[in-house]
């Protein structure tokens, strides 16, 4: 009896324990394995286990560059998703209906095109002779062509444009929780609108700036389709260069190894931000104890 | 002259008026309370004089001047909010010290007056705290050190203690109570709880409807309803129909009553009156006297609450516990009361409106 009482979580549970366990444990450690194994130019991969991967992809300023530039861009993109986002949610949150459900749609919008699509768009865009550019050359802003393709320019602003919504459903269902009493509370007190936004909204929201932030550098740390198209074969990121281990030189240990190590960051990058987000916000949101 | 002063004033929303014209005057230091059902309109009211609600139409003035063209921020009223409405990324200390960055108050009088104010509502222990650490009743005391911090020259309560339980309730009615006299500070409160604006109020106004049904100290408001709703509203109420009434002499059903002059004289054939439940007693036969029997009797402590059926329909009575025998369920009692203790129900149609 005790012992079924026992077991019967791990039962329900396990159908989808292995699924999981399937489809992505499985995966990710012949991932890890392959990143272990030797590769030879000329008879391909080799069984064995080796670190040399690891210590070419380390030894190699050029890998350094990538690791950088992933990095720098997924910096960037989270920094300015986190400004625009929150912005955009603030105004959102305030509007009345319906153009609050007409906007919110908007907002969502690039998540409902298909990433190809949508870049290829971008692409057309920032093209030398591309509509922003005739435009500003038209209108005598510039004397020559910008150019964003190829550039991490290009890449940020196409990453901006598909993961800010992240940040606004984030923030939207902070500033949900958010009682309108408060808002009124200060202004009470003596705030202007600046300061109650300054003071009262903006660090309630801080919660799910911080989180919907976190997710927005993991994809974009992450992201293929948009630095593989806007960004090119010479503006490479960790993915797509894995990308091209993988397909071009068939190096699959190296394509593994630098996999394996997006994920490594990737994942210290989340955990730790969330266990400072958690113990900064502990004593705000805690319920009840006196 | 009043320190606080309402004229006429109105809000509507689209074709249904929420306050409809109500004209008010506080004096300096009063506690006065905004008494009603929810839906009266006693909150839109509130809400005007803070400046949250735009006003369809008149006036609101304070000790003077017109505060209606004052935006909110800068109106320096004291609100406190139904659910505390507290900064919870704020500790309790820099919860009570905004009001004071506010007005550019310098670092050390921030410090002396939030410390000063904790200590006049008892928290001055709990100033790190954040607000999730604190119980519903000190969560209740920042909120009102937060407002009495600025030193406003009004201080607004919105249903302040409807979220505490009974008991505590209680407790922060005596404890409001000695803060507001402390103070001295002009109080408008809004509640839709009679009990707390009975105990607490030096002026309880009744609203009904977006109007003012009565505006009177609580004994005489519980004592002297002016209106049908009043009598309804304020207390329990048992209701008689007069049928005949000859000069001083008045039939009520099975009872033959000898009225005091000046009930009979505001009385009619037809009209009804009032007899509050901790008024009757239990007395002889007579024909003075109701019979009923008793269909329920719920004990609450210091009390009876007792159902009675009788002629006249439902009669609820109030007993003491005296500690002695009473009646049970199935019994049946005389219920007597003293004539003077009848009160005359104005009828709708002449309690609306006469009563401001």
């Amino acid at each position: 009896m005790l012992r079924a009482r026992r077991i019967a979580p791990y039962l329900l549970s396990a159908p989808a324990l292995t699924v999981y366990a399937l489809f992505l444990v499985v995966p990710l450690a012949s991932m890890a394995l392959i990143g272990f194994q030797h590769f030879d130019f000329y008879g391909g991969v080799k069984p064995g286990f080796t670190f040399e991967n690891y210590a070419q992809i380390f030894g190699d300023g050029y890998y350094w560059e990538i690791f950088g530039r992933t990095f720098w861009i997924a910096a960037l993109v989270t920094v300015i998703c986190g400004v625009i986002g929150t912005f955009e949610a603030i105004v959102l949150h305030r509007m009345a209906n319906p153009w609050k459900a007409v906007f919110l749609l908007i907002v969502l919008g690039p998540l409902l095109i298909s990433v190809v699509v949508r870049t290829l768009g971008w692409a057309l865009l920032f093209g030398s002779t591309g509509l922003v550019n005739k435009a500003l050359l038209g209108l005598g802003v510039l004397s020559e062509p910008i150019q964003f393709m190829y550039s991490v320019t290009g890449v940020v602003v196409a990453l901006t444009h598909v993961l800010v919504p992240f940040v606004v459903i984030s923030v939207w269902a902070s500033l949900q929780r958010i009682n309108p009493a408060i808002e009124r509370a200060a202004i009470s007190l003596g705030a202007g609108q600046a300061t109650v936004l300054r003071r009262v909204i903006v660090p309630l929201a801080m919660p799910g700036i911080l989180s919907g932030s976190v997710i927005v550098f993991a994809l974009a740390a992450s992201a293929f389709a948009t630095p593989a198209i806007i960004g090119g074969r010479r503006l490479k990121v960790i993915a797509t260069a894995a990308y091209d281990e993988f397909l071009n030189t068939l190096n699959w240990p190296l394509g593994a190894s630098l996999a394996v190590l997006l994920l490594a960051a990737n994942v210290v990058v989340l955990y730790a931000s969330n266990r400072l987000i958690e113990r900064r916000y502990r004593a705000v949101f805690a319920e009840g104890a006196v | 002259m009043s320190f606080l002063v309402l004229e006429g004033l109105t809000k509507r929303y689209g074709e249904t008026a929420a306050v409809d014209g109500i004209s008010l005057s506080v004096q300096r230091g009063e506690f006065v309370s905004l008494l009603g059902p929810s839906g009266c309109g006693k909150t839109t009211t509130l809400q005007m004089i803070a400046g949250f609600v735009e006003p369809t139409s008149g006036a609101v003035s304070m000790d003077g001047r017109d505060l209606l063209a004052v935006p909110a921020a800068r109106r320096g009223l004291g609100v406190v909010f139904q659910n505390y409405a507290l900064f919870p990324h704020m500790t309790v200390a820099d919860n009570v010290a905004f009001g004071l960055e506010m007005r550019n108050v310098g670092r050390a009088e921030r410090a002396q007056r939030v410390a000063e104010t904790l200590a006049l509502v008892g928290l001055a222990q709990l100033a790190l705290r954040h607000p999730a650490q604190l119980s519903g009743g000190q969560q209740q005391r920042v909120a009102l050190a937060r407002a009495l911090v600025i030193r406003p020259g009004l201080l607004l309560l919105d249903e302040p203690l409807s979220n505490l339980d009974a008991k505590l309730r209680e407790e922060m009615q005596i404890e409001l109570r000695r803060i507001q006299r402390t103070v001295g500070i002009t109080t408008l409160m809004v509640t839709h709880d009679q009990a707390e604006a009975l105990a607490l109020s030096d002026r309880v106004v009744v609203m009904h409807a977006g109007r003012i049904e009565q505006d009177a100290m609580p004994f005489e408001a519980y004592e002297h309803p002016t209106t049908g709703f009043v009598c309804d509203f304020l207390g329990k109420a048992n209701l008689f129909g007069v049928e005949h009434l000859d000069g001083a002499r008045a039939v009520i059903g099975p009872l033959q009553l000898t009225l005091p002059d000046a009930l009979a004289g505001r009385l009619r054939a037809g009209d009804r009156v009032l007899v509050r439940p901790e008024k009757i007693a239990f007395g002889d036969a007579g024909p003075s006297a109701l019979q009923g029997r008793v269909t329920s009797r719920v004990f609450q402590g210091n009390h009876w609450l007792y159902q009675f059926d009788t002629p006249l329909g439902a009669v609820l009575v109030i007993r003491q516990n005296d500690g002695g025998a009473c009646p049970a369920e199935g019994d049946d009692v005389h219920l007597v009361w003293r004539t003077g203790d009848m009160r005359p129900v104005p009828g709708d149609s002449a309690g609306r409106g006469t009563a401001i």
